[in-house]
């Protein structure tokens, strides 16, 4: 494709390719300072390009695509091209990567441990790990934690962090010198605007973390911390990895050690300072 | 060539020659890769480069794909089983077909590769008791919609797709190799008849008659997509067990589409096939522009020659007559 990007985002690397200029300017400004792939091979290819060819100038459009791609997806419009970027490495790393065990979850670390939070989207797992990057806590990334099979430990995917919303001006109140790409307005979750993931996030990415505590937050909610068993722990992250099924045995024993290892908890929080006290205090009480 | 050409070229000879892959650079690695996921060739060519020296990153990859190659073949291994306990009590022959085939009789077409949903070949007159048997063990049908129910039942060589409703798994039952619309008829009951048995009481074809259909699905039906992988899977099947194809493909009526598929397999592979075979004919040159219609980030290219592919699947599949009244309904309902 004429304009191409390498990136290495933690273990796994991608190959991004424009029919346009400006989503590459865009996605190395987002991406500044993140190394280039291994020996220049990535591990994913990521295409950004128009669904039919005269979308290209006639309000343009930017598909899905790569070496993973969900038939009939729809296209967007391509100012949302850094949006198209975001899902089409989702969709890579759910379906393709298979050296880690995904589950849908923020991870964040401190003193060498990992507070690993997944929930559905709305949850407010980005915006907490926004809060907690802010507060000094190193981010290991918003999307997926990567868990190795072999060793338990958490792997950081330290992606600029997708905030939506309200939670984008409660992120920049929280934290002042944060920067943020551009505002991408109208999309099919709302507005959105990502947050350039922090210098030593991007500089310790290949550090990993043991994890130390499952935090399964709900956001909008009167606030109630609850222990939640391993088996009930076990069942909600099978529904949260996206290659659980396709890991087989590997995947069953990393899941199973995790639970039986790590502590967790649902926390429902009203807002986000509540939510960022009630995560500091299940912390102090490990 | 076009550059295009010289990327899908590229695939075609690592895989052939795992010796290539000492040569290529990283644009050279970036363009295998991304061909090999298009064309379902990854596990494949994980496989086939296993234990040689390719770089770091490069290692990763093809290990990852060996891994995701072996679910599959595990995968697909007990959805069999599953069916042959469905079908136990039938007593009728139920012949594996293709990947899952490959996979269970340990061939070389089965290693690395992906295998999709499960095809069996029964008897016809089995097909009723067939169909009864796998939605009382919870397969459902994948397509319920009259048309189609209608179409694959009256004209087609399988019944409509069904799914398992728990394991989410696909089984396709056909009754013989080809549309009952195609031209060519092949004798299934010799088929079924020459199958050889499994260890667990399943069967895949006669190492003839596997070659035969594998020749049949690439040029016989369908529009080639996926076209590479047939033809790998061809070049494999070669090596095990070709003596009676020619006498075999000419009694099913497929002698052509068998003569045509060593030539290629001989050209982008170089499978060990007698010598007078390998000279490749007129329009071989078009269905090698099909096979290598890709680009070094895995995209489609050469939207013309598809296309021309595409409108022959469907002449070899039904009289105008009938296609045209297809496609009316097809048109009409939008449902392509």
């Amino acid at each position: 494709m004429r304009h191409r990007i390498g990136l290495r985002v933690g273990p796994v690397s991608f190959r991004i390719g424009s029919d346009r200029q400006a989503p590459i300017e865009q996605l190395r400004a987002l991406y500044a300072g993140y190394p280039a792939p291994d020996r220049d091979i990535a591990d994913h290819n990521v295409r950004l390009e128009a669904p039919r060819p005269w979308r290209r100038w006639l309000r343009p459009q930017v598909r899905v695509a790569g070496d993973f791609e969900l038939p009939g997806a729809m296209p967007l419009p391509a100012r949302h091209a850094l949006l198209a970027a975001e899902m089409a490495m989702n969709l890579q790393m759910a379906l393709g990567h298979r050296r880690h065990l995904l589950l849908h979850a923020a991870t964040v670390e401190r003193g060498g441990r990992a507070l690993v939070m997944t929930g559905e989207s709305g949850a407010g797992k980005s915006t907490l790990a926004a809060l907690l990057a802010a507060r000094g806590w190193r981010l290991m990334g918003d999307e997926f934690a990567l868990i190795a099979p072999d060793t338990g430990l958490a792997h950081a995917f330290p992606r600029p962090v997708s905030l939506k919303n309200e939670s984008v001006a409660a992120v920049r109140a929280a934290w002042p010198e944060a920067r943020f790409g551009p505002e991408l307005a109208g999309t099919p979750k709302g507005t959105i605007r990502h947050l350039v993931a922090p210098a030593d996030a991007v500089l310790r990415m290949d550090e990993p973390a043991r994890p130390a505590l499952i935090l399964f937050p709900r956001f909008g909610a009167a606030p109630e911390i609850r222990s939640v068993s391993p088996a009930e722990a076990f069942v909600r992250l099978t529904e949260a990895s996206t290659n659980y099924v396709a890991m087989g045995e590997r995947g069953f024993q990393a899941l199973t050690r995790l639970v039986r290892e790590v502590p967790a908890v649902a926390l429902d929080y009203p807002d986000g300072a509540a939510g960022l006290a009630a995560v500091e205090r299940c912390w102090a009480e490990l | 060539m076009s550059d295009a050409n010289v990327h899908a070229g590229l695939l075609a000879a690592v895989l052939a020659d795992p010796g290539r892959a000492a040569a290529l650079d990283a644009d050279g690695w970036a363009a295998v890769l991304a061909m090999a996921r298009a064309e379902q060739l990854a596990g494949t060519l994980g496989c086939r480069l296993a234990g040689l020296p390719v770089p770091e990153p490069v290692a990763r990859w093809l290990a990852d794909a060996r891994e995701a190659a072996e679910q599959a073949r595990r995968t697909a291994l007990w959805e069999a089983e599953m069916v042959r306990r469905a079908l136990a009590p039938l007593g009728c022959r139920t012949v594996l077909l293709k990947g899952t085939a490959y996979v269970a009789a340990g061939l070389a077409a089965g290693r690395g590769r992906q295998i999709g949903d499960c095809d069996i070949l029964v008897p016809r007159e089995a097909l009723a008791g067939v169909e009864a048997a796998l939605i009382a063990a919870g397969w459902e049908w994948a397509k319920p919609d009259a048309y189609d129910d209608a179409y694959y039942r009256r004209w087609m060589h399988e019944l409509p797709p069904l799914i398992h409703e728990g394991r989410d798994r696909m089984v396709d039952v056909h009754h013989t190799i080809l549309p009952l619309t195609a031209r060519i008829t092949p004798d299934a009951e010799a088929l079924i008849a020459g199958a050889v048995a499994l260890e667990n009481g399943l069967y895949v074809l006669s190492p003839a008659d596997r070659i035969v259909h594998a020749a049949a699905h690439l040029f016989a039906d369908g529009d080639l997509a996926g076209g590479l992988r047939n033809l790998w899977d061809i070049h494999c099947l070669l090596g095990e067990g070709a003596e009676a194809m020619e006498a075999r493909a000419a009694h099913h009526g497929l002698a052509r589409e068998v003569v045509r598929a060593v030539r290629l397999a001989y050209r982008l592979f170089g499978s060990e096939v007698p010598e007078e075979s390998r000279a490749l004919r007129p329009g071989d040159a078009l269905y090698l522009r099909r096979l290598l219609a890709r680009d070094g980030w895995g995209r489609a290219t050469r939207r013309g020659t598809r296309f021309g592919f595409y409108v022959r699947s469907h002449a070899l599949r039904m009289p105008p007559g009938m296609l045209a009244r297809h496609l009316w309904v097809k048109w009409r309902r939008g449902a392509g």
